[in-house]
């Protein structure tokens, strides 16, 4: 860029040089520059998403149809011990974005497997949990509050599905080419996608199961 | 003009990502293992009352929430240029309005339905 256009856009252009307000040069663009910014917009829209169900929860969490209401369903410990292994998934998934900045490619894919294996476990329990209501008879269709419950907590786990798929293929990509740019790319992203869901678990645990025991 | 900082020497781009340290993870879990496990407690074994539980669980919570974006997704107003701090402005806006209006509505909504007998199973 000439400084002509600098001086200009800092307002100390000479009068009788015109005053461009766009820019005729192109910038460079290197590849996945704006992946990082895009990914998080993408997340908040994912927020979006939770929060429509979390209102539908609130809205309609306290209709019953004279079913089983939280206090008869839900297993504190159990859930106690859920958000123990999605806490753990999350600083070995630190873990692992720190063996990553320091080039340790081995250190990565160990990390991200220990996460891949907390997020499992996380899941086996969610659906044990939804298992046991559902031998309990309640069902998403047994009352409003059991189908807001449902869709909530699934659309979450559902989440953690798809984190886990994408964790395997990460640690594929790893496993072929390497820590090159765009597979640190990845890391980090999937990184965001998943504290991202520990965050949305936040909301869950508390307004769900913890609230829910004290109506 | 704006000469890019992080082109290499051989003309290749490196994309600007959040600084991960060791320090920022241990402190944001062992401020999380804190800010679940008191939650938990408060409920399981109830040393005071619903009211005030409910009030220091939501509390803990949006402390929590605080305590991930900060140290789990370095969040800072300064990242991608502050248009991350910007879209989750917006989304928290969008978010209020959405859960505060559904609550606001549905909440007369009901106050004006006709009343239904006590016992929902005695409907035909």
């Amino acid at each position: 860029m000439s400084t002509t256009t600098l001086s200009a856009a800092e307002g100390l252009a000479p009068a009788d040089e015109p005053v461009q307000f766009y820019e005729l040069n192109e910038h460079p663009h290197p590849e996945g520059h704006s992946t990082m910014l895009g990914f998080w917009i993408y997340l908040m829209s994912d927020c979006l998403i939770f929060a429509i169900l979390f209102a539908c929860y609130a809205v309609l969490g306290g209709n019953y149809a004279a079913g089983p209401a939280p206090k008869d369903l839900f297993d504190l410990n159990l859930i106690a011990l859920n958000t123990a292994m999605l806490l753990f998934s999350s600083i070995t998934y630190g873990f692992a974005v720190l063996g990553m900045q320091q080039g340790k490619l081995r250190m990565t894919q160990i990390w991200l497997g220990v996460t891949g294996l907390f997020g499992a476990a996380f899941l086996a329990i969610e659906l044990y949990e939804f298992a046991h209501l559902i031998h309990l008879g309640a069902t998403p269709q047994r009352s409003a509050f059991l189908s807001a419950f449902f869709t909530l907590v699934g659309t979450h786990g559902l989440h953690v599905t798809f984190g886990i798929i994408w964790l395997v293929t990460l640690m594929v990509q790893l496993g072929k080419h390497g820590l090159v740019a765009a597979n640190r790319r990845r890391v980090m992203c999937l990184s965001m996608f998943w504290h991202f869901l520990d965050v949305i678990w936040i909301g869950v645990f508390t307004f769900v199961y913890l609230m829910g025991m004290l109506r | 003009m704006s000469h890019d900082p992080h082109n290499g020497a051989d003309g290749h781009h490196e994309i600007e990502m959040p600084h991960a340290s060791m320090r920022d993870y241990t402190i944001g879990f062992i401020l999380s293992v804190i800010l679940t496990a008191i939650p938990f407690w408060l409920v399981m074994a109830r040393p005071l009352d619903a009211g005030i539980t409910a009030a220091i669980i939501m509390a803990f919570a949006a402390v929590q929430i605080v305590v991930h974006m900060v140290y789990f997704l370095h969040m800072t107003p300064k990242a991608e240029g502050g248009w991350s701090m910007t879209s989750l402005i917006f989304a928290i806006i969008v978010i209020v309005i959405m859960l505060a209006g559904s609550l606001w509505v549905m909440h007369h909504l009901n106050t004006n339905m006709m009343p239904l007998p006590h016992d929902l199973s005695q409907l035909p």
